[in-house]
This record gives C-alpha cells, sequence and structure tokens, in this order.
C-alpha cells in the first residue's frame, strides 16, 4: 500500500498508538519529547521514497545461507534450576505471571 | 619491573610469558594496578572480575608450564557487557538487566577462555550497543583517555578506552552501525568489524540480527589479527554463522601491498568532515601510494548518502523485535506493583530502557506497523540492495576501498546528547560497510589538534585478510602501534 512519505510528522496520539504497540508506558512529557524527537529522524528519511527501486528485491541479510539445517539429537541443555535462576518470581519450579485473562 | 608490563601489546606480552620474563598474575596484576589507578577517571568498565582474572592467569601459568599456552594464553583482556559471560553480570548497558547472571557463556567468550586469555571485566557501552559516545549506558559515560572531557565514541566505548588508558591489552567489542570501528578511531586503537557471519553471534544480546558481529579491539593490528582467529569460524548455534573454512589472517602480517587496487569514493568526502581529519586521511593516502598502492580518487557510490536512513529504519525494525523479550516475566528487571499484566509490562520496559533505546524501539515498531511497513522497511531493505549492489561492482574493480573512519575528532560529553540526529550522523562513514555486511578495520593515522584520527579500509566479503594486509602496512611505514596517551 502506498502512502504519502511528504508527510513525516507524526501527531503525539501516532507517539501514544506506537509506545502502545511497543509496550512503553509514556507520559506526557514522553510524549512530546518523542513526537518532536521521532519526527525530526523521520524527516531525513524523506529522500529514500525518491530512489527508484522497481524490480529490486530486498535484502533481509547481506551473506545469505539457506536452509541452514541440523541433525536431530539429543543433547544436554540447561538445568531447570540454572533456566530459572533469574526469574523475577517462581513457584513449584515454575515462573510466577499475573493472570493474563481478567 | 612489572608496574609497566600494562604497556605492552599482547603480543610482546606473549613474547615475555613464553620466555618465563615474568607470569600471567604479574601482568593480570599490573592491569588490575592500572585500573585501580585510572578507572575512577576513565570508567571503562561496567563490572570488574578481578578475583576471576587472577584465578584465570594462574590457570594460564600453568599452560606455560605445561607448553599448551596460544598467543593469547594470560593476555588480560576487557569484554564488551553485550557479550553473555557465564556466572558474571552481563547488562548491556542497561538498567532492565542491572541484576542478570547468564546461566551459560557466548561462543567469543568460549573461545577466549580455550585461548587461555585472562578476563579483567566487562566493558561499558551505549544501552543495547544504540549509541555512538556510551552516554547512553545506563552507567554512566565512559571518558576518552586522550581527554577525559570528550566521549571515547561508541557503542564499544568501554572496551576502546580500557585498550587505551592500559585498562586491558586487547579488547571484544561489537559493531552494527560503526560500534566498533568509531570508538577505535576517536580513541586511537586498530578495530575489526568482520564480515557480517565470519564471527557467531550466539550469545550476544541481540540488537539487530542482519548487522551484528563482534570483533577486536587493540594497539596495533597484530593483536587484532591474533583476537580475531581466535574467534573466527563456524559455530552451529547461531544459523547465520558462515560454514566456510577460515583462514589464519596472521598471516597476511608482513604482506608487500604493491600493486594493491585502492578505491576512494568522493562521497565520503563531504562537508561536515573537519579539516584536520581530511588532512590526516590526504596524507594516509599519500602513505599508502608510496608503499606501491594504486589510489583511485574517481571511484563513486552514489548510494552512500542513502545508508544512514537505510540503517536507522533496518536496525531500530529489527531491535523492536528483539527487544520484545524484555517483559519483565523470565528474567531482568520486573515492575509488579501494576493493577494488571500489561500495566506492570509497559511499566518493566518504561523504567528498565533509557531514552534511546525507547526512540529506537518506537521507530522501529512503527517502520514495521501496518500501512508504513512497504514505505519504511520494505524500502530500507530494497535501498540495501543497492548499496550491495555498488560495493560488488566496486570490489570487481578494486581490492579495498578506503575512507575516512569519523567525519571528527572526539567530541565533548554531553555535546550531541538531546540531538538524536546528531548523534546518528557520527556514523555516517561506517554504515555503508555495516549495511552490506562487508569486513571494515579501522587503523589510527595521525591526530588533529591532539586527537586521534581513523582510517577506514573496508573490504570484500570474508576477505579479512587483505585488509589486515593493509593495515599492517600502513601502521608499519606510520609509525603509529601501541601510541598510549598520557593519563
Amino acid at each position: 500500500m502506498p502512502c504519502n512519505l511528504k508527510r513525516m510528522s507524526l501527531t503525539p496520539d501516532e507517539v501514544l498508538h506506537i509506545a502502545r504497540l511497543a509496550r512503553i508506558s509514556l507520559t506526557e512529557t514522553d510524549v512530546a519529547r518523542f513526537t518532536a524527537q521521532l519526527s525530526g529522524i523521520l524527516e531525513h528519511f524523506a529522500a529514500l521514497s525518491a530512489l527508484n527501486t522497481d524490480g529490486i528485491e530486498p535484502t533481509t541479510q547481506p551473506v545469505p545461507l539457506y536452509n541452514v539445517m541440523r541433525a536431530d539429537l539429543v543433547a544436554s541443555s540447561l538445568t531447570r534450576n540454572e533456566a530459572l535462576a533469574n526469574a523475577p518470581e517462581q513457584e513449584d519450579g515454575l515462573i510466577r505471571v499475573r493472570a493474563v485473562l481478567e | 619491573m612489572s608496574e609497566e608490563l600494562w604497556r605492552m601489546t599482547a603480543h610482546e606480552a606473549h613474547e615475555g610469558l613464553r620466555a618465563r620474563a615474568f607470569t600471567s598474575v604479574e601482568l593480570t596484576e599490573s592491569v588490575l594496578q592500572r585500573v585501580a589507578d585510572v578507572e575512577p577517571r576513565v570508567h571503562a568498565y561496567i563490572t570488574l572480575s578481578a578475583d576471576l582474572a587472577l584465578e584465570q592467569a594462574r590457570e594460564a601459568d600453568a599452560k606455560f608450564e605445561s607448553g599448551t599456552a596460544t598467543p593469547l594464553t594470560g593476555i588480560p583482556v576487557g569484554v564488551k557487557d553485550v557479550i553473555v559471560t557465564k556466572g558474571v553480570r552481563t547488562t548491556a548497558g542497561s538498567r532492565i538487566l542491572e541484576n542478570f547472571i547468564p546461566p551459560y557463556s557466548s561462543h567469543v567468550y568460549e573461545q577466549l577462555r580455550r585461548s587461555g586469555a585472562v578476563m579483567v571485566g566487562k566493558t561499558n557501552m551505549d544501552e543495547f550497543a544504540m549509541g555512538s559516545s556510551t552516554e547512553h549506558s545506563a552507567y554512566g559515560a565512559s571518558h576518552n583517555p586522550w581527554n577525559l572531557e570528550l566521549v571515547p565514541g561508541g557503542s564499544s566505548g568501554g572496551s576502546a578506552a580500557a585498550v587505551s588508558a592500559g585498562e586491558c591489552l586487547v579488547a571484544l567489542g561489537s559493531d552494527t552501525g560503526g560500534s566498533i570501528r568509531q570508538p577505535a578511531a576517536l580513541c586511537g586503537n586498530v578495530g575489526l568489524d568482520p564480515t557480517y557471519g565470519r564471527v557467531s553471534r550466539f550469545g550476544i544480546v541481540a540488537f539487530g540480527s542482519s548487522l551484528d558481529q563482534v570483533g577486536p579491539i587493540g594497539r596495533d593490528v597484530e593483536d587484532v589479527a591474533t583476537m580475531l582467529d581466535c574467534i573466527s569460524g563456524h559455530d552451529p548455534r547461531d544459523s547465520t554463522s558462515n560454514p566456510e573454512p577460515v583462514p589464519d589472517v596472521r598471516h597476511y602480517l608482513g604482506q608487500d601491498i604493491r600493486g594493491m587496487k585502492v578505491g576512494v569514493p568522493k562521497e565520503y568526502f563531504i562537508a561536515g568532515m573537519e579539516p584536520g581529519v581530511r588532512a590526516r586521511i590526504d596524507e594516509a593516502l599519500k602513505a599508502l601510494e608510496g608503499l606501491g598502492c594504486e589510489i583511485d580518487t574517481s571511484l563513486s557510490l552514489p548510494t552512500t548518502e542513502h545508508a544512514l536512513a537505510v540503517y536507522y529504519l533496518i536496525a531500530p525494525s529489527e531491535a523492536s523485535a528483539n527487544l520484545a523479550r524484555y517483559d519483565g516475566v523470565k528474567y531482568g528487571y520486573s515492575y509488579r506493583e501494576g493493577a494488571s499484566m500489561w500495566e506492570n509490562m509497559e511499566q518493566t520496559r518504561a523504567r528498565g530502557f533509557g531514552d534511546e533505546v525507547k526512540r529506537r524501539i518506537m521507530l522501529g515498531a512503527y517502520a514495521l506497523s501496518a500501512g508504513y511497513y512497504d514505505a519504511y522497511y520494505l524500502k530500507a531493505q530494497k535501498v540495501r540492495t543497492l548499496i550491495n549492489n555498488e560495493f560488488k561492482a566496486a570490489f570487481d574493480k578494486y581490492d579495498v576501498i578506503v575512507t575516512p573512519t569519523s567525519p571528527t575528532v572526539a567530541f565533548p560529553i554531553g555535546a550531541k546528547l538531546n540531538d538524536p540526529y546528531a548523534m546518528y550522523l557520527n556514523d555516517v562513514y561506517t554504515l555503508p560497510a555495516s549495511v552490506a555486511g562487508l569486513p571494515s578495520i579501522n587503523v589510527p593515522c595521525g591526530l588533529s589538534e591532539g586527537l586521534p584520527v581513523g582510517l577506514q579500509i573496508i573490504g570484500n566479503f570474508f576477505d579479512e585478510g587483505r585488509i589486515i594486509s593493509a593495515a599492517h602496512a600502513f601502521e608499519t611505514t606510520f609509525g603509529w602501534a601501541n601510541r598510549l596517551p598520557d593519563l
């Protein structure tokens, strides 16, 4: 879907929307600061839209390898205690989390 | 005698260790004493591992006794805090990982340990390697050993500062868009960013997965070659790790570079480059000519100017996905006072991340979001292809491409902190090779206003050997190796 890259500035509502997508809580002063800064950065990216990329394949990584496979072998991994050692809260050998469904 | 051992390069120290002129314990104690003397002013480290270092030094001395030592055995090394080290706190410069003790080690740290190297500590860095000055570290900025009021560059600024200040002999950094080469330039060191895929990313805290590479910083080209040999090679735990055989790059030291074809792209000589930097680069090109290189300044890489936009769309997009894992559930800082699971997660990330990390996550989330994906992320990936194609065509004609590493020398702490785009411009000369995945090296080429200037040599894919030959020949004729600032 083509969109208008001429309009490079972000609104405070758009910044709040992005922050929600990224799961970052913002204060009002955060929103004002990031709106100005992100708009300023995006302005510099407008020139990209002028480049002709018709028929050009996107690069996902510069030195591609295809179908990297390994043998499906049983091997040792972290123990349960090692895997849990950094968990903020645990119970009965499991990570304890808040209810996801309320 | 032992109090000056920290001044040695790793290869000089290796000769001393081999001849039993001193032990690794003595060498390590000398470095730790130097750390005690200068670290309050330099702040190169986030975490010191002095007791572990002395234990590793004792093991190294035993290897010399048993005849199993390698060139890095017993050498004190600084390790960037983005590199996961089992049992030693790894923060990636972030508050969100303040108490993270890794249960496993990265491939590169395993390789260092296998070689018998000694880890002094974990070096300071911009949070999640996002920055060019170390000012975005949650643990405070590092100071440039050449002038303590200036930044050391970034994001591997702690590693570069530690090498220059004598707080280790060599160090590991990581480079996503210039994070090894730019601080090496600003601190007067040699720093090498390998070809994407040359070094395993297993156990590297992820930032931009199609760009991240670990590489060495040292006081001369030989030390950097030795470190690269230690960490290179295939690792099945990283599916982007290249399975091709790896040549021993130390063989490329001391080579005659007569007839080497050097392309100098005109797009790199732009407004914004300091006259003092320009003068040193012009002199360096003359020195390469004197070594018999064929210098061609007619090379044009017209898409160069777009590399910055491409990088700052692709790297933040990848970062926004990679950093989704910091949710306060499995490990890391966790806010727990909220009314709901979502509030806890949003507060965990609001309190755990610094501003630059938030900016990049949001920039990436925006570039990937519905309605903007084609215009931003996909467009950037296509322009990335154009940049790669230009480099590929250039390497049909040239053996190496030579440019400045940074448009300026080190700048004052605080000067660019409130202008994110001005900070991004520090990497304008290092971003194109990163975007293309090409290997590149910074080698010091003199001083401007008393501060180091760096020359960047870019090579073809997996041709680290040739850039090491060129950098070593230049360093030898230029006579800069192992020059340390008064501190």
